[in-house]
């Protein structure tokens, strides 16, 4: 289940930590080319981070660039405290910011920032049966489609949450340092984020039952639904 | 304990993180069970995360790891001139 593969493996995390920790000490000695074996982990994680924030594929692979050269410029800063994986993606998430401020075009998702703590409504798409969408319907590429435009849709600090969480896989603890927010409030956010998807996707997706998806009945592998 | 649909909304994420007590856990279940409504909100919203966790779902750009290495090994490069 989802948070079976979210919690797995601590024993990775520390000798991911371990191999971290010795690349790092080689690459401040002097061995620099060791910096592309040390960030390829991270590669892809990098990109999402500047992703949910920019929301566009070219700025998004820019920045991506930005923070792994900021990462080499700054390595002698890094604390062991952090993951290095955590900063790289903090650094990701930061030079996005920077990029929208620069291009003015920073929403003020902020009024959902100030309501976040609030209970409010948590109302999802009230449905009366759930007919799983099994994992080879994401071979279409309209699911994959509906699927990226309902997480586009979410303001800023849900996407990111639901990025680094639900996509990307980070623990909430890294989620909340990577994000500079507690962990609190990374919970409240993938709460609302998740129910948001939820509301969005299920009515699409059970409606599509017959329609669009319905098309694709009878061929190898059977019926998606 | 005792639930309504809109309690177990509210707890629904942090039920799929595995991240509530064994008492409200119990009482989670005990409402899914007799909530068809809420089983179905749960069943849907677990399903849609495995979908956006799915590598298909959200792809890198073609070369985007090549062009990454490229650029970065010209600044290590600059860096030992």
């Amino acid at each position: 289940m989802v948070a079976e593969a979210h919690n797995s493996g601590s024993a990775t995390d520390n000798s991911q930590a371990d191999r971290d920790a010795e690349l790092i000490a080689r690459v401040l000695a002097g061995e620099r080319e060791l910096f592309h074996e040390l960030v390829r982990p991270y590669e892809k994680s990098v990109y999402f981070a500047a992703f949910s924030v920019l929301q566009n594929e070219q700025d998004a692979e820019d920045a991506a660039q930005d923070t792994v050269l900021k990462a080499l410029k700054n390595l002698h800063n890094f604390r062991a405290e952090s993951k290095f994986s955590t900063w790289l993606i903090s650094i990701a998430i930061n030079e996005g910011r920077s990029r929208l401020r620069h291009a003015r075009i920073l929403e003020f998702e902020s009024v959902d920032q100030s309501s976040e703590e609030e209970d409010g409504d948590f109302v999802p798409a009230v449905i009366s049966d759930w007919r799983e969408v099994p994992l080879q319907a994401l071979e279409r590429k309209e699911l994959r489609e509906l699927l990226q435009r309902a997480i586009s849709s979410l303001p800023e600090i849900y996407r990111e949450v639901l990025l680094l969480r639900d996509v990307e896989e980070v623990n909430i603890a890294d989620t909340a340092e990577a994000l500079g927010v507690t962990t609190g409030v990374v919970k409240t956010r993938l709460l609302r984020a998740r129910l948001m998807m939820q509301k969005i996707l299920a009515p699409q997706l059970a409606s599509k039952r017959n329609g669009l998806f319905g098309l694709f009945k009878g061929k190898a592998g059977g019926s998606w639904f | 304990m005792v639930l309504n649909c809109k309690h177990v909304w509210k707890e629904i994420s942090s039920y799929i993180e595995g991240d509530v007590s064994p008492e409200l856990r119990d009482a989670i279940e005990e409402h899914l069970a007799h909530c068809r409504h809420c089983a179905a909100v749960l069943d849907s919203t677990r399903n849609i995360l495995y979908l956006i966790a799915d590598d298909r779902t959200f792809e890198l750009p073609v070369g985007y790891s090549d062009r990454l290495h490229a650029r970065l090994q010209q600044e290590i490069t600059e860096e030992g001139l």
